[in-house]
């Protein structure tokens, strides 16, 4: 068994009304050191198979076809073994 | 002729469109709920507005998984007309039937309001009635309406007369002001290569009946009737 932990992040071109308005509420709390605010989605999958190359194509598949849309975002992915419950 | 109106878990504008559909231009209407697949019969597909699946992961990412959407790739691959309005069109995106993607509204905010589309195109069949410039007066309801899509795909947009629609003014003029969301130049509609998918923001099946405030809507569907 392995973890996928998935991280989806807009592409630096992408313009993120939602961090810019993170970022105005942090400045509004008096951290006035904060430059830039980007925001994602983080994604945890358990999955049921202990070959680690064959997990790790199969999460490189699940992004693309759907966890991440391409046209905007990026994604990466970290995969940990889990002992089988 | 036959409108199929597509039904997802979370569709909430299907029984709008069957009523501008039916009731106002007297045509066939039928619902398809997204297990299904048999499409025949049907001479144009709706993918109606709503919230499918919550909206979850992002707007449209899972209904276009499902079962039905197949079936309409293959009806559009035919060159018949596939309409998707709001969230119809954000599934059209992920499907990748259209380029691009509908992001958050530049404000954050939702928005319902009316708005002034600027036909760009009155050459596909789902404008063929407009004049070219014509000003529709057809409400949004949105907060994942920005259209996106990167340089060269904009640019191919333009060069090849795929912008439908514009939000602009009453009187037709293209603004910023009038851009109720941020989308990229204005861009309300677009079609296809082949002209025969449209997707459009705008709601055209609430602005069939003037006592609504707007009975422009319905020159789409007059328009895809007209071209069957």
């Amino acid at each position: 068994m392995y973890i996928a932990k998935v991280y989806i992040t807009l592409k630096p071109t992408v313009n993120d009304p939602q961090g810019l308005t993170i970022r105005g509420a942090l400045h509004t709390l008096g951290f006035s050191t904060v430059q830039e605010v980007r925001a994602g989605k983080y994604i945890e999958i358990k999955i049921e198979e202990n070959d680690l190359t064959k997990a790790r194509a199969e999460v490189q598949d699940m992004c693309k076809k759907l966890l991440a849309n391409t046209v905007i975002e990026n994604f990466r992915f970290e995969l940990e073994p889990l002992k089988a419950f | 002729m036959k409108f199929g109106i597509v039904v997802f878990p979370g569709t909430w504008s299907d029984r709008d469109c069957y009523y501008s559909i039916h009731n106002i231009c007297g045509q066939d209407a039928v619902y398809i709920w997204h297990k299904e697949t048999d499409l025949s019969g049907c001479d144009c597909i709706v993918l109606p507005g709503g919230f499918s699946y919550g909206d979850y992961l992002r707007t449209g990412a899972i209904a276009r998984f499902s079962p039905v959407m197949d079936s309409v790739a293959d009806f559009s691959h035919k060159g018949r007309p596939v309409i998707g309005i709001c969230n119809g069109f954000q599934v059209l995106c992920e499907a990748h039937l259209l380029p691009g993607v509908l992001r958050q509204n530049d404000h954050l905010q939702y928005r319902c309001q009316w708005t002034y589309l600027k036909t760009e195109n009155n050459a596909t069949p789902f404008t063929a009635k407009c004049r070219k410039g014509q000003v529709l007066k057809i409400p949004i309801s949105h907060y994942e309406g920005r259209y996106y899509a990167d340089d060269s795909v904009i640019k191919e947009l333009e060069d090849t007369d795929r912008v439908a629609f514009r939000y602009g003014t009453p009187s037709g003029e293209v603004t910023k002001e009038a851009n109720p969301n941020g989308a990229l130049n204005n861009i309300a509609g677009i079609v296809n290569k082949q002209g025969n998918v449209l997707g459009m923001m705008p709601h055209p099946e609430r602005s069939c009946e003037d006592i609504l405030g707007s009975s422009d809507g319905n020159i789409i569907w007059e328009s895809i009737i007209a071209s069957i």
